[in-house]
């Protein structure tokens, strides 16, 4: 049975369409800030990417370890909660999108036509509320309310210290997984440039229930870091459920790891090298009624994997990152075909392979400036099979911007963002099969108390 | 026109030389020394800037943005007081104390542990922080004060701890069972003159100035500036000082009773 059939030039445009439909903004929560007093530039480069002040934090739980951190400590009226939006304007430019010969003629056949659109727009809101329960307690509630949609993005509970130990923390929910790079964190908002596209890549014809380590998974992560967080790890185990709840695909459990160690590098600033893998098993397919599937049921699991290493690097008041990742799925997965129906597989099927990465930098004169740039890349090794185009899925983004914090203050911050963003998804383009560029401008306040 | 770009070109470098001298002279006086690191204000002050300031105030004088939030109130650089010192009363800190307190922390206050910043950016800290002060171009710090080996722990110990505990009037403001409920606990404050709160012994909380031992003692020979914690350097003998140490650890938690306690937190600079 051959569950799905290959539009190799529309593919990416639709993942990408279902990406941005799902983007969520990134998160600074100032509801710490007012909790410790501590201003945003304490626990942010620039907020919402986190120094390592802020990730020793969060990985302590949410905690200082001033003997300040359990709400008994608090006034009775603090309320751990925040919100973020967004209110902006931008401008997207699709090169080749397919629209009617005559507008308004269903009948007058496609064209490949540029298209521009602009205007006023939000964000979405986010809210969050997190923090200590107890002492050694922390929990985050993170609902998203999107313009026509509200959802959990993550919900979880962290038993902290352990035995006395930082190197035993337990986390339970659905939760971001410990990503080189945290996509939840990006400091770009605009359509193009906020995805680490390698977090979310999946190949033409692809079929993997899994979809990327950017999303938010359901599961338990066991994580440990030193002292003053220079070593750093975490194991998650992970439904095979792409985070999704209500067991939708089979009961198949996932694997991630991540490990960094930092170390500091004479006049140069703090160094960090790590590497991380995800290895899992996801369903080819499902028990069905009527040949409907039946949720949950999934089976003929078959394997994939993503992993790779990573490294931040500071340069005085400059400091970029390096990421790079190798994909495989499973010949099954990557042609969309059933285990139990290997007749299916097309001729010269094999396991889709890929290779991805990126660079990003900024520039941070001070803590109410930083200028960034990215360039991320995605190239397929091997395709599916022969009647994919070679360069099908390849992709090149790049991403420059800044963003001002006028305001920022241990009750709230404020941050004046430009960006531009463009990505040229070769061979992607509907009818003609040339390269799909998108361009996105953004220019907007993003705000958060 | 060529030979204009050059001259223009050997004038910048010629006056980015100068300024690198004028600057690293000027720089001379506010500078740091904690083990081999040296400390630079110019980069502590955007250190400062990113971590302090909303606390400790863009002038050093603990009026931050947060100060009124905060109990205990930042402490005021400019007056060069500093309650955690390995010199004597009323000297000041060496550059490793400061160093040593921004490392660990001030437990049960505002103040966390910034050991996650780099050991250079520490230093680089408290130069700047030195730099609100003129008394650090004016004075040199005081001799650290000397710490004789520790002796066991005993019931003897203890108990000859606990009756200085009395005889020193410990008491009349820790309380006769170290809780911090003494009798002129209500009225005491600190050199601001904001109200002070006796640290309570039995709490379980770790110590202001390092949880050792070895710390303790210091503060007995140091006392707290700025509070109204006196020195004991020549009121006991050292050996009364071990006793009164040994006496508050038994108050700290039952199961340290007859025990010497394990330092949890060791300072980075202990050694140099």
């Amino acid at each position: 049975m051959r569950i799905g059939t290959f539009k190799t030039t529309r593919l990416p445009l639709l993942v990408l369409a279902s990406l941005l439909a799902g983007l969520q903004p990134a998160h600074g929560i100032p509801a710490f800030a007012r909790k410790y007093g501590l201003p945003c530039s304490a626990c942010h480069e620039a907020w919402p990417m986190l120094n390592n002040f802020g990730q020793t934090f969060k990985d302590n739980g949410y905690q200082l370890g001033n003997d300040r951190d359990a709400p008994i400590y608090q006034e009775p009226s603090y309320w751990p909660i925040m919100f973020r939006t967004t209110p902006m304007w931008h401008r997207e430019n699709n090169n080749r999108q397919a629209v009617d010969a005559v507008p308004g003629s269903g009948s007058s056949g496609l064209v490949e036509s540029s298209v521009t659109t602009s205007g006023f727009d939000l964000g979405g809101l986010d809210v969050i509320t997190a923090g200590t329960l107890y002492k050694n307690i922390s929990f985050f509630i993170q609902p998203f309310i999107g313009n026509s949609s509200i959802n959990l993005a993550q919900v979880w509970v962290r038993l902290d210290n352990l035995a006395g130990s930082h190197w035993l923390n337990l986390k339970l929910g659905r939760f971001e997984l410990d990503e080189p790079i945290s996509q939840e964190r990006s400091l770009t908002q605009n359509n193009t440039g906020a995805l680490y596209y390698n977090y979310f890549f999946t190949p033409p014809g692809d079929r993997n229930f899994f979809a990327g380590i950017g999303f938010p998974q359901l599961g338990v992560e066991l994580q440990g870091h030193s002292d003053n967080d220079s070593t750093r790890y975490s194991v998650a185990v992970v439904t095979d459920s792409n985070g999704a709840a209500g067991l939708p695909a089979n009961q198949s459990a996932d694997v991630y790891a991540n490990f960094n160690q930092s170390f500091e590098a004479p006049w140069f600033g703090r160094q960090q090298v790590g590497v991380y893998g995800f290895f899992g098993e996801s369903p080819t397919y499902f028990q069905t009624n009527g040949g409907t599937p039946l949720p949950g049921t999934g089976t003929g699991n078959r394997s994939f994997y993503r992993l790779g290493a990573y490294g931040h690097w500071y340069v005085d008041k400059f400091d970029f990152y390096t990421f790079f990742m190798h994909g495989y799925d499973n010949v099954f997965l990557g042609n969309s075909v059933a285990s139990n129906q290997p007749f299916n597989l097309p001729l010269g099927a094999a396991g889709p392979v890929w290779n991805g990465g990126f660079v990003e930098g900024h520039y941070n004169p001070n803590p109410r400036l930083i200028f960034l740039g990215k360039y991320e890349l995605t190239r397929m090794s091997r395709q599916a099979n022969l009647s994919i185009p070679s360069n099908a899925g390849n992709s090149d983004t790049w991403t420059a911007g800044y963003r001002w914090y006028p305001i920022m203050s241990p009750r709230a911050g404020l941050a004046w963002t430009q960006e531009y963003s463009r990505i040229i998804n070769a061979g992607a383009a509907p009818l003609s099969g040339k390269a799909d560029i998108h361009d996105s401008y953004l220019m907007g306040f993003d705000f958060d108390f | 026109m060529r030979m204009k770009l050059e001259w223009a070109g050997t004038a910048v470098i010629l006056v980015s030389i100068f300024v690198s001298i004028v600057g690293s002279v000027t720089g001379s006086a506010q500078e740091s020394h904690v083990g081999k690191l040296i400390g630079n204000a110019k980069r502590g002050k955007a250190l400062y800037e990113r971590y302090c300031i909303f606390c400790h105030g863009p002038y050093g004088d603990g009026r931050g943005e947060s100060a009124p939030y905060l109990d205990p109130k930042p402490r005021d650089f400019t007056k060069a007081v500093f309650k955690c010192r390995s010199t004597p009363s009323g000297s000041l800190p060496l550059d490793s104390d400061l160093y040593d307190t921004i490392s660990r922390g001030v437990h049960a206050s505002g103040m966390p542990s910034w050991k996650p910043l780099l050991r250079q950016e520490r230093v680089d800290l408290v130069a700047y922080i030195k730099s609100f002060s003129s008394a650090f171009e004016e004075e040199k710090p005081g001799t650290p004060v000397q710490i004789p080996p520790e002796p066991p722990s005993s019931p003897d110990s203890i108990k000859r701890g606990a009756e200085l505990f009395q005889s020193m009037n410990c008491w009349s403001c820790h309380g006769k069972d170290g809780r911090g409920y003494g009798p002129s606990a209500a009225t005491l404050t600190d050199s601001r003159g904001y109200p002070i709160t006796p640290f309570d012994f039995t709490s379980g909380t770790r110590f202001k100035c390092g949880d050792s031992d070895q710390g303790m003692f210091r503060v007995l020979v140091t006392g707290l500036d700025g509070t109204p914690m006196p020195s004991f350097e020549t009121a006991m003998t050292p050996d009364q000082r071990w006793d009164v140490v040994h006496y508050i650890r038994s108050l700290h938690t039952s199961k340290n009773k007859h025990t010497q306690v394990k330092p949890e937190v060791k300072n980075e600079t202990q050694g140099q």
